[in-house]
């Protein structure tokens, strides 16, 4: 436990470790390789990771079997998860996993892929600060005080059921933190169908990365918050109310809502 | 094999019936002519003796024998005669035509006697029939016909200056001519040989046009369709039976193609629903173990891409690299989406609404292709359990097709929405109903709106009689006689055996009444309630293949148009048409879809005119 290091990938395809080691190394990041569950826990114990970035689908232990085994363990180091399997199914069950901060789907070019370690580790780092503020280390955590029936998936995004059988969906609080500075939002427009778990809207930061935000509920876009579009900062005052982006007519909300949290 | 042929079964009875007829036909007709001809010889013959007699009449009553002799040979000489002579009443010949025969005795026994002589005692009269013999004096000659002739005592006989003759001879001697049959035989031979010969020619000329025409009527279209139906039968359900006619053989090969239609296009949504499962789990493993290697790609050329500035050549190369395998990333991504096509998630939705929804999403893509919509929804719609994002993709799919179809031009797309009803009630006729044993309860005398009625017969203690059920199934009055009402007690029997058609233990689930039951052959029970006024009747095999009512939605286009060969290809994974355009998964997603929602899809296009595409929808699922 003496040294800290950035990222562990593991993925039982080495080709793919070796790119990631190759591309975060290149960033001055330091990077550890494990071609599977068991070495990566053996990694875990041996030294301290700032971040943990993990396939789905491996031969001897998935990627939700290692996030069992740290929930059993304790270690709470965020994790990543990334599938060549981008199932939504996938990505909503990867987001909403308890030690999990984002998901990345394969195959992925080398600024798409800085961009969610980047973020990622900044949503860590604002976790652990939350948490030596005293704030517990949940999703609901958030600067931006976020009203209670506000159903969230992960850090990335929020959805509110309206009475009349709409919702509204927004991006959370952490997510704009962790993307440090929105220059803008790419949205769709109304009539459009989301699905959950696919991209619903682009960010683009400061730095000119985009990040692309995960629909935590299906539907079809009924109305597009212009302001939130002309207007990116308000969106980030205020993600919960004024800054919004879509309402709409969900498809199946029983389903979808299983895979959220208040 | 040639025996076991239905035509060479059909031409040899015919023959056969043929050869029959004719035959019996010149048997009779050889008969009468022989009577006929033999006849006119003995009426000649006749004639013959006649004259003879009344030319030897004055010298027989001079007695001037040598006269006689030469009249008598003289006439023997004659080429239609064989010979003439004369016996005594003591059977001496006394005159013959053959001189060497003179003074011999004539056996009482020889052929041109015995008609007298066989009965014992002389006869003295005869008719001219009886008179007459046909003979052959050996084996090898032609036959002969022999008349004798009488010569009876009369006055000029006894007062005759010879007197060789008293007054109390009745006969005194008998003329006998034999006449050669040669000619008669030779005509009666000739006609046998004209009429076999016109009954063979008759038989090989008829065998040949009966033989010719059954094989073009009859032979001609069964060898087609069982040629047609080994086709089938080895799963060539493209072939055609070509049988242009309009008698029953051309309406059962119409119906044959008929089927093989409907078995294609039943093997077609079979097949697709397989091969679109297998494709969804070949999608999943390919898309899982293609992402892995192709994130190396990426990421590495990516990466490289980042770093070469100031090297504008390889940068260029970079960028291909890494925008052609952005390109693979979303193939594989569609790939997945179609695979994901998993139990689609319903709810009641209006489709119409769902229509409008779709219909806006592609709406300024339309606008830029200057492509008329025109829509024809019927407000009046059932609401369907579907999933509404599927479906919505399947009309977005299909709007975007027809538009790609009409292309630069302009054109319109027509969106109908209809509700259809093919419900078996009320449309279908119960022709046969059978009790347990086998009995037919059809009454055909009775009739319900002109068809035949279901008879059955109630018993409830000393009162009987018969009802009548309508054959219409699922028709709600279906009695025609009232039935005591009904109690514990009733019974319900077959007209004919008495065995009870009341389906034991089981119970109207409408108002908990009695159930009667009865078979239709090869279709299944039908059960109807015994309350008269519920009206309750299931018939589970048309139930369950006819579905209930549809809600159809057509999408026009009147752009380019499908080739037929290309229709069967079109619902199959990268089947497209429009190159890079494309993931070719457009038609598949949306047969899954419609697959998966139980509805059916079909296509009428013809090219040059227009395509479309028609989805069907049962409400009820």
């Amino acid at each position: 436990m003496s040294l800290v290091r950035d990222i562990l990938v593991i993925d039982d395809e080495p080709t793919v470790t070796q790119a990631v080691v190759k591309v975060c190394g290149a960033e001055g990041m330091t990077v550890t390789a494990a071609d599977h569950v068991s070495e990566a826990l053996r990694c875990l114990e041996e030294s301290k990771f700032r971040l943990v970035l993990c396939d789905i689908m491996m031969h001897e232990r998935d990627g939700f079997q290692f996030l069992e085994e740290l929930a059993r363990k304790g270690i709470q180091t965020p994790v990543v998860m990334m599938t060549g399997y981008s199932t939504m199914e996938n990505a909503v069950k990867s987001l909403s996993s308890t030690g999990t901060v984002d998901y990345i789907s394969k195959p992925f070019t080398a600024d798409e892929l800085l961009t969610v370690i980047r973020r990622s580790l900044r949503c860590a780092m604002l976790l652990d600060k939350a948490e030596s503020a005293g704030l517990p280390r949940n999703n609901s955590m958030s600067y931006v005080p976020c009203p209670a029936n506000y159903y969230r998936l992960g850090y990335v995004s929020w959805v509110l059921m309206e009475d009349e059988g709409t919702a509204r969906i927004g991006v959370s609080d952490l997510f704009l933190k962790a993307a440090e500075g929105i220059r803008g939002f790419e949205l769709s427009a109304p009539g459009e169908v989301l699905v959950q778990g696919t991209p619903c809207a682009v960010a683009t930061s400061l730095d000119g990365s985009t990040h692309e935000i995960m629909c935590p509920m299906g539907g079809k876009i009924l109305e597009v918050n212009a302001d939130a579009q002309s207007t990116p900062s308000l969106v980030e005052k205020d993600p919960y109310f004024k800054g919004w982006l879509y309402r709409i007519l969900p498809s199946n909300p029983e389903s979808n809502l299983q895979w959220l949290s208040l | 094999m040639v025996g076991r042929k239905i035509g060479f079964k059909l031409t040899f009875g015919v023959v056969l019936t043929v050869l029959l007829a004719i035959g019996v036909f010149a048997y009779f007709n050889i008969q009468s002519e022989r009577k006929s001809l033999l006849t006119e010889v003995e009426r000649h013959a006749n004639q013959l003796s006649e004259a003879v007699k009344s030319d030897t009449e004055y010298d027989m009553l001079r007695n001037d024998r040598e006269r006689i002799h030469e009249s008598i040979r003289r006439i023997g000489k004659q080429e239609s005669i064989d010979r003439v002579r004369v016996f005594n009443k003591s059977g001496e010949i006394i005159y013959s035509s053959d001189s060497a025969e003179i003074g011999t005795m004539v056996d009482k026994k020889a052929e041109s006697c015995y008609r007298c002589h066989s009965a014992g005692k002389p006869l003295e009269h005869l008719e001219t029939q009886e008179r007459t013999r046909v003979f052959r004096p050996h084996r090898d000659s032609s036959r002969l016909l022999g008349i004798i002739n009488p010569i009876y005592n009369s006055q000029s006989c006894w007062t005759a200056a010879c007197h060789a003759h008293s007054k109390t001879q009745i006969v005194l001697g008998v003329l006998d001519v034999t006449i050669p049959l040669t000619d008669v035989d030779r005509n009666i031979r000739r006609s046998q040989v004209a009429i076999v010969i016109l009954a063979v020619s008759t038989i090989l000329i008829l065998s040949l046009i009966v033989g010719f025409m059954v094989r073009w009527w009859v032979g001609i279209p069964i060898q087609e369709l069982l040629t047609g139906m080994r086709h089938v039968a080895g799963g060539n359900l493209g072939y055609r039976v070509t049988v242009k006619r309009e008698d029953e053989l051309g309406m059962l090969a119409k119906s044959f193609n008929n089927m093989t239609d409907k078995l294609a296009q039943a093997r077609l949504q079979l097949f697709q629903s397989d091969k679109l499962a297998s494709l969804g789990r070949l999608a999943a493993g390919v898309a899982h173990e293609i992402n892995n290697p192709l994130t190396a790609v990426l990421t590495y050329s990516s990466y490289l891409l980042k770093r070469s500035h100031g090297r504008p050549e390889t940068r260029d190369d970079l960028q291909v690299i890494v925008s052609e395998t952005i390109r693979c990333r979303e193939i594989v991504k569609s790939l997945l989406d179609f695979a994901r096509q998993t139990v689609p998630k319903k709810r009641k939705a209006d489709i119409n609404e769902i229509i409008g929804r779709a219909v806006t999403v592609v709406e300024n893509q339309l606008a830029l292709g200057r492509v008329k919509l025109v829509m024809d929804l019927d407000a009046a719609l059932p609401n369907v359990t579907v999933d509404a994002n599927q479906i919505q993709q399947v009309f977005i799919n299909l709007i975007v097709n027809a538009s790609d179809a009409i292309g630069e031009n302009s054109g319109t797309i027509k969106i109908t929405s209809k509700a259809i009803s093919v419900r078996p009630t009320g449309v279908l006729q119960i022709k046969r109903a059978l009790c347990p044993k086998r009995h037919d309860l059809v009454d055909r005398k009775v009739r319900i709106d002109g068809k035949p009625a279901i008879s059955m017969r109630f018993r409830k203690k000393e009162h009987t009689g018969l009802i009548y059920i309508n054959p219409m199934y699922g028709s709600d009055e279906h009695r025609l006689s009232g039935m005591p009402a009904l109690e514990e007690g009733v019974e319900l029997l077959c007209p004919d055996c008495s065995t009870s058609l009341i389906a034991e233990g089981e119970l109207c689930p409408k108002c908990g009444s009695p159930i009667y039951a009865f078979e239709v052959p090869l279709k299944g029970l039908v059960q109807g309630c015994l309350r008269d006024g519920c009206g309750w009747q299931s018939w589970e095999e048309v139930d369950t293949a006819w579905s209930d009512e549809f809600v159809e939605v057509r999408v026009e286009d009147d752009g380019c148009g499908i080739p037929k060969s290309e229709i069967p290809m079109l619902f199959e994974p990268f089947a497209t048409t429009k190159g890079q355009k494309g993931t070719g998964l457009g038609l598949a997603v949306t047969w899954g879809i419609v697959d998966n929602h139980n509805g059916t899809i079909s296509v009428e296009s013809e090219v040059g005119v227009g395509t479309s595409f028609i989805i069907r929808i049962p409400v009820g699922s």
